[in-house]
């Protein structure tokens, strides 16, 4: 098992030399000079060429990427032409705040979604499992964006429950240490930031959770349904086992494949989503940072957050074929 | 034993009797006929078609530059106007009405842009194999492992804001879902006999793939086709939202939300809840059909992505 988590690893590396290669030359594409935008209007021809000769935008091609590809090696992504700051630490200071709410939207789809379509499953048919698939149909139907919209106007503008911008009250003072605000406030024991933190993190959470959710549930239905027809769960009636056990150890253990590997997808959902759910409650994950660094064609940050989010996408594709032998004893990876 | 000469002639009568040739699409239309769902959906489906594209321009004609009513601004839903009006005074339902044709128009678009690229990609290099495939599939891997809202995002930002770069965009983003399926169904059919045997007597790949291989390998990508434009529809409200697909005036959906968003402080919910409904709802119906269509066409395939 552990040289195989070592051999997918080291796959990763020519997989993400190709990324970078493409998106290096996708970016050379894109029409218009970034020199000429950042020099504004009224650039001279000299001011122009020092912003070339800054950015290295006069060299060849092939040389642009060795130089990049030397510091990416190194840990350094760049620096964002507009804000000059560099990509990594900008990184590290807005991706906690992503993965702080996808997790947290992550766990409200299983929560919901994994008992919904276990009991529509096992109840097929009967008003619950109606219910449950009419809301997983609702659930891939409805713009997340707008649901944020509607959830952020009633709990928040009308009622006043949540709060409807960002990720902590500004008069609350918290020590960052991983930037994720609940571990945080647990680490250094501040209980009013910990239960702040948590309300601005409820509405974003329900709105991007709503497409995994109904994903999620409706694939457990499936895949129970499936299950529930083999002859092994009617021995495990026949020898008397009550219906909990077997459906929760007989039944949903072996229906649980198919469901991590909608799990794993559910990363690009989940970084599309993030981009409307932080750009509606003004929150200052990476979603849509890189929205507007595409728009503002903030080149460095477009290239470094492509493999950024590459890398991840591998890391998490691997995490769930890992977690594929530890639910299945039939898979071994050898 | 022996049969009767009568008996045998009723068994050959019935292994030979012409059966009705129904056609793909007529089989298909009347399985999904007996499916409740499928039914709700083409219903949903019809009465957005019946209203965007007759009703509207009949009986509502509207022109998005010129129709204002500045003194009826922000009214709540009224006999008069059922939706409300918004904050240049236009009647929401109207503005709906007449949106369907945008979001029907480049969802279709997107969608027979993917499909037919992604189709051709996905038979041939499924059928031919070899390197092609590899450097076929491998860079659709890579297209699909970034995040298809982000990746339409970047397209549009590349080519300019408007409908048909929407439309661009979201066609690009979904060609390798269709290479994949397509690739997968050609997978399977190819090593069957009667491939074999077409290629043994001669005739030409291409004819083998297109009378052959295509019409075995359909009924997935009918049923994606559908599914797809339920996405479509919502990525394109959403790229209007962010300010990407259609500008203003146009009444496309996504706009109307981000236009209505600024006015729900002052409590005009209706600008942002009505157009928000329709969307849910004409995407509810081609969920329905597509769901509908799977479960007719092809029992095995399970819906995985979103």
């Amino acid at each position: 098992m552990t040289s195989y988590i070592i051999r997918r690893l080291l796959s990763l590396i020519p997989t993400l030399f190709g990324v970078s290669i493409i998106v290096f030359l996708f970016l050379r594409m894109i029409p218009g000079d970034p020199a000429l935008a950042l020099g504004g209007e009224h650039a001279t021809e000299a001011t122009v060429e020092r912003i070339r000769e800054e950015f290295g935008l006069n060299k060849p091609l092939p040389q642009q990427y060795i130089t990049y590809m030397g510091k990416v090696l190194r840990g350094d992504l760049g620096r964002s032409i507009l804000s000059k700051r560099p990509i990594a630490d900008e990184i590290r200071a807005r991706f906690p705040a992503t993965l702080e709410l996808s997790v947290c939207a992550l766990i409200v789809a299983l929560v919901v979604g994994l008992p919904a379509g276990i009991i529509s499953a096992t109840k097929r048919n009967s008003p619950i499992d109606n219910i449950a698939m009419v809301g997983s149909l609702l659930g891939i139907s409805m713009p997340i964006f707008w649901l944020g919209l509607m959830l952020n106007w009633f709990f928040a503008v009308q009622l006043g429950w949540l709060p409807s911008v960002t990720r902590l009250d500004a008069s609350i003072d918290l020590q960052r240490i991983t930037n994720l605000i609940i571990v945080d406030s647990i680490l250094t024991g501040n209980a009013e930031a910990l239960l702040n933190g948590i309300k601005h993190l409820i509405l974003p959470s329900i709105a991007l959770s709503t497409i995994s959710m109904a994903i999620i549930a409706r694939m457990t239905r499936s895949a129970m349904l499936e299950v529930l027809e083999q002859d092994y769960i009617r021995t495990a009636r026949a020898k008397g086992l009550i219906e909990r056990v077997v459906t929760v150890r007989h039944a949903l253990k072996n229906a649980l494949l198919p469901v991590i590997t909608v799990l794993g997808l559910q990363v690009g959902v989940l970084l599309s989503g993030a981009v409307l759910t932080e750009t509606i409650f003004a929150w200052p994950g990476i979603g849509r940072w890189l929205y507007l660094s595409i728009l503002s064609r903030d080149y460095p940050i477009v290239q470094g957050m492509a493999l950024f989010i590459t890398a991840l996408f591998l890391v998490v594709n691997l995490l769930v074929d890992v977690s594929y032998a530890l639910v299945d004893p039939r898979i071994r990876y050898e | 034993m022996t049969l009767s000469s009568e008996a045998l002639e009723g068994w050959q009568a019935l292994e030979y009797a012409p059966r009705r040739e129904r056609g793909l699409v007529r089989d298909a239309l009347r399985r999904v006929w007996g499916n409740r769902g499928a039914k709700a959906g083409l219903a949903i489906v019809l009465f957005f078609i019946i209203v965007g594209y007759v009703i509207a321009p009949l009986f509502f004609p509207y022109n998005p530059r010129t129709d204002r009513d500045l003194s009826g601004r922000l009214g709540p839903p009224t006999r008069e106007h059922p939706f409300g009006t918004d904050e240049l005074g236009r009647d929401v339902l109207t503005r709906i009405a007449h949106g369907t044709r945008i979001s029907f128009t480049v969802g279709l678009f997107a969608v027979v842009f993917a499909s037919t690229v992604g189709t051709v990609l996905g038979l041939t290099s499924g059928y031919l194999g070899g390197s092609l495939e590899t450097v076929v599939m491998r860079s659709m891997d890579v297209v699909l492992a970034f995040p298809a809202l982000l990746l339409a995002i970047a397209i549009v930002a590349m080519r300019g804001p408007g409908l048909n770069n929407t439309m661009f965009a979201l066609g690009i983003t979904y060609i390798p879902i269709y290479a994949r399926l397509a690739r997968s169904s050609v997978m399977g059919i190819k090593e069957l006999d009667y491939i074999t045997a077409a290629t043994a007597v001669g005739v030409p790949s291409p004819r083998i793939l297109v009378r052959h291989v295509l019409p075995n390998a359909l009924s997935p990508l009918i049923v994606q086709f559908t599914l797809m434009i339920a996405t479509a529809i919502i990525e394109t409200a959403a790229l209007g939202f962010l300010g990407l697909g259609a500008q203003p005036p146009s009444p496309e959906w996504g706009a109307m939300l981000s236009n209505g968003y600024k006015f729900l402080t002052v409590g005009a919910w209706w600008a942002l809840l009505f157009p928000g409904l329709a969307i849910i709802f004409v995407v509810t119906g081609f969920n329905l059909v597509g769901d509908g269509l799977r479960d007719a066409l092809d029992p095995r395939l399970r819906r995985v992505g979103g």
